[in-house]
C-alpha cells in the first residue's frame, strides 16, 4: 500500500477507521441490548432478521468494511516490522490488501444475500 | 574468570594523598583508603571475527564516591586486561562515545558513577541494536546514516554571509521550540533502548527522527517538506509504537518520543 499511498494517509484512514469503527460497535451493541432478547440474539433466525431491517445491515455492511480495512493494515504493519526487504514488503502489502477485499467481497455478499432473502430462515 | 586485586597498583592515588609529614594529608589519605569499597566489574568480551559466543570476564575493582563506570573500566585495562576493546573520548558526558549498557540499562559510561548504581556487580555490555566491533566498542554506521538522510543542517536559499543579508534573528520563543534536540551527542542510546529497533532494521530510529524535529521546528529552516517526505514511510515515522524508553534514556535530556509525535502532528495535519 505505500507504493500506493504516502504512509500518512494510510495512518489517517488507520485512525479513522478504528475511530469510526468504535462509534458503530457502540451502536450494534445498543440495538442488540435494546431489539428483542439478547440471550436469543446469536440464533440463526434472529440473526437472518437482522439483516431484513435495511439500516441494521447498512450498519454491519460499514462495520464490515472499517473493521477489515483497520484490521489488515494493522496485520500488514506488524509483517513489516517482523522482517525486511522489497520483495517480502511488496508482497506483504499486496497480500494484505488482496485479503481485505476478499473478506469484504465474501462478507457484502452474505449482507446483500440476507437482505435480499436469498437466506431463508 | 576473576580477575584483580582490592587494591591496585595506582588506585591508591598517592601523588595526591601520600605525604605523611603533613597530619591532615595523612588523616584524609587514611580516611579514603578505608572509605574505599569494591565491586565485582562483568565486562561483555566479543569479537565477532574470532568468537562464537560472548563471556564475561570478572573483575574486583574499588571505587570511591566518584568512581565513575569508564573510571574502572580503564582502571581495568590498564592494569588487569589491555585487550578490552572500549570506545571513548571527553569523559564528561559531551562526546557521546561511551554508551553502553550497564546493570542491563543503556548509560553513558563517563556519567554513570558505581556508587550511584547501588549494586555490588557491575556488568557492561556493548550497546544493543548496534554491530559489535570488539567487546563494549560498536559500530555507528547505520545512526549516522540515518542522521544524514534527514538533512541535519539548516536549509535555505539565502544564508547569513550571503551579502544583503543579517543575521537570522530568533526570539526565545523560536529557539525554545527546538533548543532541547540540539542538545543531541549523537550517543546511540536511544536508539539502543528503542524496541522498533531490535525488530525493524530499516527503521530510521529515535536519534535521526528526533534530530528531523529539532531543523523542522527551526524557524530559519525551510527543508520541512523535504525532511517530511524522507519520514513519511512505514520504516520512518510510523515505525515508532511510542514505548518512549528513548526519552528515558537520552543523558541530555532530549526527548525524542515526544519529537516523533510532534512529527506526527505535521504529518497528520493538526499542526502546521
Amino acid at each position: 500500500m505505500s507504493s500506493i499511498m504516502r504512509e500518512s494517509h494510510i495512518m489517517k484512514i488507520h485512525y479513522l477507521t478504528a475511530l469510526v469503527a468504535v462509534g458503530f460497535v457502540i451502536i450494534h451493541i445498543m440495538i442488540r441490548f435494546t431489539h428483542g432478547s439478547f440471550a436469543n440474539s446469536l440464533e440463526f433466525e434472529s440473526v437472518i432478521a437482522n439483516y431484513k431491517s435495511i439500516p441494521y445491515a447498512v450498519v454491519l455492511e460499514a462495520m464490515l468494511i472499517l473493521i477489515s480495512v483497520h484490521g489488515f493494515n494493522g496485520l500488514r504493519i506488524i509483517l513489516l516490522e517482523l522482517k525486511q526487504g522489497n520483495a517480502y514488503e511488496r508482497a506483504v502489502t499486496y497480500g494484505c490488501l488482496a485479503a481485505m477485499i476478499a473478506l469484504i467481497a465474501y462478507g457484502s455478499r452474505t449482507i446483500i444475500m440476507a437482505t435480499m432473502g436469498m437466506v431463508e430462515a | 574468570m576473576t580477575k584483580g586485586g582490592l587494591l591496585p597498583k595506582g588506585f591508591e592515588r598517592p601523588t595526591v594523598l601520600a605525604s605523611p609529614s603533613d597530619s591532615g594529608v595523612q588523616e584524609k589519605y587514611e580516611e579514603v583508603k578505608s572509605s574505599s569499597k569494591t565491586i565485582v566489574l562483568r565486562i561483555s568480551k566479543f569479537n565477532p571475527e574470532k568468537d562464537q559466543r560472548t563471556t564475561f570476564l570478572e573483575f574486583t575493582v574499588p571505587y570511591q564516591r566518584w568512581t565513575t563506570v569508564l573510571d574502572a573500566i580503564l582502571e581495568v585495562k590498564s592494569n588487569h586486561d589491555h585487550s578490552i576493546g572500549v570506545r571513548y573520548s571527553c569523559r564528561q558526558a559531551t562526546c557521546g562515545s561511551c554508551g553502553m549498557i550497564i546493570n542491563g540499562k543503556p548509560k553513558l559510561a563517563c556519567f554513570t558513577k558505581i556508587s550511584e548504581l547501588d549494586s555490588d556487580v557491575v556488568t557492561v555490555e556493548p550497546m544493543n541494536n548496534f554491530p559489535v566491533i570488539r567487546d563494549l566498542a560498536v559500530g555507528f554506521e547505520r545512526m549516522i546514516s540515518t542522521h544524514k538522510r534527514i538533512k541535519p543542517y539548516i536549509i535555505r536559499e539565502d544564508s547569513e554571509i550571503s551579502s544583503g543579508t543579517k543575521e537570522f534573528l530568533q526570539t526565545p520563543e523560536d529557539v525554545e521550540k527546538y533548543i532541547q534536540f540540539s542538545s543531541c551527542i549523537k550517543c546511540g542510546l536511544c536508539n539502543s533502548a528503542c524496541p522498533t529497533m531490535a525488530a525493524d532494521s530499516t527503521f530510521i530510529g529515535p536519534q535521526g527522527l528526533a534530530q528531523a524535529y529539532r531543523y523542522i521546528a527551526d524557524n530559519r529552516d525551510q527543508g520541512k517538506d523535504e525532511r517530511l517526505k524522507i519520514i513519511d514511510e512505514r520504516h520512518g515515522i510510523w515505525g515508532c509504537h511510542f514505548a518512549g524508553s528513548c526519552s528515558q534514556v537520552c543523558p541530555k535530556g532530549v526527548d525524542p518520543a515526544m519529537g516523533i509525535q510532534m512529527l506526527r502532528g505535521y504529518l497528520l495535519g493538526y499542526r502546521k
